[in-house]
């Protein structure tokens, strides 16, 4: 049977789902009807200096009816008295002992301050700490949040700060507002940190009202950028979680943040190396609910797969992730379309003409193959044909399909397999699960990467400016 | 010249009728027709499309839904179909569009392709702009249209987007023929119908209306014009061709849909037959039961898989309460002034497949009215010559032989299309076949 305890920097856990800093965990009683629906931990609404909020705050963007597939928001950290907050922290932690409480913590850039929040939090009872660094907005223009994260010295100096008083396990919440993230990661475990928790929103302006032109969300009639999250992130969370957890001299046990809404999610930020992974967009949308089939979900894909514990897996994909220099370039794949699956919506053919490379055709009733006819001559000639609607009877009877498939072979569409770049794009658009597969075609050829063929001079290398940190 | 009508103003409607024919397919709500239009797929030539006699741009309309575009959607509708306010609500969408869907492949439902074309063609209408068109610049050059309906207002529309003079003459006070007169009113309302062609007439179509055109006139016609547009639909319902059909309580089914649908006939004996099993028939035995009849019978002489109407129509038929009497055929009427009874005679199939009597199969089924759907026929005789010259164009069985590419008939001055070229289809049919013409008189008469 296997289990979703585990220890995340010397916190035992109870599963890895944690309901990040964010309104979600805004008081003691939400988190404790949290911890009732399955949460095994929470990051504290942010604890810090006082603070104003404007209203209205979020705003999302819906894509294709469905709502929320970003969210962004302009509300600052906790609006409620630092003593409350930790009184409820207290209560929560004598009522549920094997929950997780993490205090989310954002004061000013003072050592004594610093000091003072990271006492009476330990105090009041909390399992660990998060250094919130990443907020994008309004506290960033009084030295904090983001204005910390995104200067590596900061980030260094005020870890260094918590770590001198502080005795459970310190976490840095990193902002993805910064070009290269493992910068700031790198200088938190210098400062000696104890764990990563990434990403934090990012800086976004989510749309303008087309009869107003004022931006959302609206206040007075004007906006502000937010901070953006929500299934739209995901990849890019992804991606910021394998950089840091790929560069030995920044990875430290990672809290994986951004887009996760379901154990698929949750199953890729481990996959990458994350110990637990935080929620907030998810949770704001449908409730606390959701973590049941996370960990339902999760727990059934453990026992198909046979691991025991989330370490059996936990950064496992990290090795299949390589720079592009190192992929193999004679690795050839060409599209196959399952003629029995296909609608018929010749969406893959208008993709592979106007946005791949004109090598699928809709040919297969002509005399021979035809790889001039464009998109444009195959809709005109489908105009110019004269269509009735058809009598019972007169014309219903026998009129079927042009070919031993359900769907007419004049609408099936051809794969030039020779001119196929295997790009993908085909397979991507089409709405039949499993109806454009990509299918291996042996080049013969040993495997060869970029990097080889510079080694080997057959192409030049590449020439950088002097000093460039990326290369 | 485009003086303003209002055609909807003068529409004859009922309250009572409204009441006993609401819509079958109710209107989406906004909410409801964006979420239908996003799950259109978008396809690349669209069978959709192809399957639509007017080719509209199905997924173009759709994907302006769903981008809050409707404008742009009932543009793209008009510009393929003048009438796609009444295509939306009339078309056996089961048969076209809709059955042509990629999505009856997918295991989901067909995308609702009407509905959604309904609501593009309605906000048009509740905006109060005008047609997204306008007239081409004069030619000079003018047409005679014979008859109001779906084939010449859409050849109407073609020609005056072109700047050609278009001149329509109906036999009947309102236009639209079957389209205002003839469609189920839980379908298309008179009244909606009438305010399509409000404003199609923004496009300065010139009616005359209570002029029916004869052999005399269509000769002055061809004279005065550059071209004649024939659109005259089908004629009269046949007869049965016995004894007593002239009698108080016979009526045929385009009477009796036009009476209704203008308010005339409001309510329905207790027992009503429909002999006949078309599309027509149908409707006519809807009708009966929704006007209050208690019985209504459907009288056939084969068997329900050799019926003309569309499987759907004959479900909602059952669905309204209509009962069937398969291999049957009227001998007799009786009744003493008024009809009281239908005699009929069972048949049944001999093994050269003709149809005979049952021995001993004669019975009775008492009824108030009668009503005959047993096909129209054709009208074509004004086109016979005058003074015995040759026929102005070449006909198969009364229906008008013609180019189908562009309407044009064996004499090149006339064109044609609709219910009198094809014999009687849909209204969609009879649009398609106007806007062929249109474009095809106006493309002969720039090289003529
Ligand atoms: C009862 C019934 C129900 C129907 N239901 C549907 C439906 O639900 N959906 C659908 O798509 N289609 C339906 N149809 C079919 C559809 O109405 C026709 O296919 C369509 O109206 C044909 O258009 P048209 O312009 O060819 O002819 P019509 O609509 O018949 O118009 C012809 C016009 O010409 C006029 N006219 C005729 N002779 C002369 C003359 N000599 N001089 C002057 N004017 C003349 C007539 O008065 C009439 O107004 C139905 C038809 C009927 C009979
Ligand atoms: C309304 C809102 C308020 C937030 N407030 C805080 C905060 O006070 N402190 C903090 O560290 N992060 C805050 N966040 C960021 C979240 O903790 C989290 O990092 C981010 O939303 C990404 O996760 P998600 O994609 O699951 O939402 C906030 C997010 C939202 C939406
Ligand atoms: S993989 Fe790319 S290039 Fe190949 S058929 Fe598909 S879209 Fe075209
Ligand atoms: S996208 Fe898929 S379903 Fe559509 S035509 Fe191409 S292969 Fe067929
Ligand atoms: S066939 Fe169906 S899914 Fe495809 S464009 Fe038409 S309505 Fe949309």
């Amino acid at each position: 049977m296997p289990t979703l305890e585990t220890t995340f920097a010397g916190i035992k856990c109870i599963n890895p789902f944690w309901l990040a800093s964010a309104p979600p965990t805004n008081c003691g009683e939400q988190i404790m009807r949290a911890f009732d629906a399955g949460w095994g931990g929470a990051v504290w609404k942010t604890i810090g200096a006082p603070i104003t909020n404007v209203s209205s705050r979020y705003s999302s963007i819906d894509w294709n009816g469905q709502k929320m597939m970003g969210f962004n928001n302009i509300e600052l950290i906790s609006d409620r008295p630092t003593e409350v907050n930790l009184r409820e922290i207290a209560e929560v932690k004598r009522r549920y002992p094997k929950n997780t409480v993490i205090a989310s913590l954002m004061v000013e850039s003072k050592r004594e301050t610093w000091h003072d929040i990271v006492q009476r939090a330990e105090d009041a009872g909390a399992d660990g700490l998060e250094l919130n660094f990443g907020c994008p907005h309004g506290m960033s223009e009084r030295g904090m949040g983001a204005a910390v994260g995104q200067v590596p010295e900061y980030c260094e100096q005020i870890t260094g700060w918590v770590k001198e008083k502080a005795r459970t396990p310190v976490i840095v919440k990193l902002t993805p507002n910064i070009s290269d993230i493992r910068i700031p990661a790198r200088a938190a475990k210098r400062a000696g940190a104890d764990a990563l928790s990434a990403i934090n929103t990012i800086n976004s302006i989510t749309g303008i009202d087309l009869d107003t032109l004022e931006p959302r969300p609206m206040v007075d009639g004007k906006s502000s950028h937010g901070g953006y999250c929500g299934p739209a992130v995901k990849p890019i969370a992804l991606n910021m979680v394998q950089q840091v957890m790929s560069d030995p001299n920044a990875a430290l046990p990672m809290s994986g943040i951004g887009g996760i809404g379901s154990w698929q999610d949750a199953a890729e930020f481990i996959l990458l190396g994350s110990g637990t992974v935080q929620v907030c967009t998810a949770a704001m949308h449908y409730g606390y609910r959701i973590v049941e089939d996370m960990a339902d979900g999760l727990l059934a894909w453990m026992r198909r797969k046979g691991y025991e514990t989330l370490d059996d897996f936990r950064g496992h994909s990290l090795p299949n992730m390589r720079e592009w220099k190192n992929l193999n370039l004679n690795y050839k794949v060409v599209a196959h379309i399952h003629e029995s699956k296909c609608i018929g919506c010749d969406l893959c053919y208008t993709a592979c003409w106007d946005g791949a490379h004109q090598c699928i055709h809709l040919d297969r009733t002509l005399p021979a193959p035809n790889h001039f006819r464009t998109p444009d001559m195959v809709a005109a000639e489908s105009r110019s044909r004269i269509s009735t609607t058809p009598i019972p009877k007169l014309d219903l009877d026998g009129a079927g399909a042009d070919g031993p498939y359900r769907t007419p072979l004049s609408r099936i569409p051809r794969v030039d397999e020779e001119e196929c770049v295997g790009c993908n794009l085909c397979s991507l658009v089409c709405p039949v699960p499993e109806c454009i597969t990509m299918e291996r075609i042996d080049t013969g050829l040993a495997p060869e990467t970029w990097e080889e063929r510079v080694a080997a001079g057959i192409v030049p290398q590449g020439v950088g400016h002097a000093g460039n940190p990326n290369l | 010249m485009s003086e303003q009508t209002n055609f909807q103003a003068q529409s004859p409607g009922s309250a009572e009728i409204a009441a006993r024919f609401p819509d079958l397919h109710p209107a989406f709500d906004k909410t409801a027709a964006v979420t239908e239009a996003n799950r259109c797929l978008y396809c690349f030539d669209a069978p959709c499309t192809s399957a639509c006699p007017t080719h509209i741009d199905v997924p173009r309309f759709i994907k302006k839904i769903a981008s809050d575009n409707l404008e742009g959607s009932a543009k793209t509708i008009l510009d393929a179909n003048i009438l796609g306010a009444s295509c939306s609500r009339a078309c056996p969408v089961e048969v076209l569009c809709e059955g042509a869907c990629v999505m009856h492949r997918y295991n989901k439902q067909p995308i609702e392709i009407a509905r959604l074309q309904r609501f593009a063609m309605d906000a048009l209408h509740e905006s109060g702009a005008p047609l997204p068109f306008s007239p081409g610049k004069d030619t000079g050059k003018s047409v005679a249209l014979i008859g109001g309906g779906p084939a010449s207002l859409a050849c109407a529309a073609e020609l005056r987007r072109r700047g050609i003079r278009a001149e329509i003459f109906d036999a009947r006070p309102l236009p639209g023929g079957l389209n205002t007169y003839g469609i189920a009113e839980y379908k298309l309302p008179l009244a909606e119908s009438l305010r399509e062609i409000d404003l199609i007439s923004q496009l300065g179509v010139e009616f005359h209306f209570n002029t029916t055109v004869d052999a005399a006139q269509l000769a002055a016609l061809e004279a005065s014009h550059d071209a004649v547009f024939l659109g005259m639909g089908l004629g009269a319902i046949h007869k049965l061709g016995i004894a007593g059909e002239e009698m108080q309580g016979v009526t045929n089914a385009l009477d009796y849909i036009a009476g209704y649908k203008s308010g005339e006939i409001t309510t329905a004996p207790q027992r009503v037959a429909v002999i006949g099993a078309g599309n027509t028939a149908i409707d006519a035995a809807n009708a009966a039961v929704r006007l209050g009849a208690q019985e209504v019978h459907m009288v056939y002489r084969r068997g329900p898989e050799q019926m003309s109407a569309f499987a759907f129509e004959y479900e909602h038929a059952k669905q309204e309460g209509v009962k069937f009497l398969w291999h049957v055929k009227p001998t007799g009427l009786k009744g003493a002034g008024k009809v009281e009874a239908l005699e009929l005679a069972k048949l049944e199939t001999t093994s050269d497949g003709s149809l005979v009597p049952q021995a001993g199969g004669e019975f009775s089924l008492p009824v108030d009215l009668i009503v005959l759907a047993i096909g129209q026929a054709t009208h074509t005789d004004f086109l016979a010559g005058l003074d015995s010259q040759p026929s102005k164009v070449k006909l198969e069985r009364g229906r008008i032989l013609v180019d189908r590419a562009t309407g044009q008939t064996s004499n090149p001055k006339y064109f044609a299309g609709g219910d009198c070229t094809n014999g009687g289809r849909e209204v969609v049919d009879a649009v398609a076949d106007g806007k062929r013409a249109g474009i095809g008189i106006a493309a002969w008469l720039e090289v003529k």
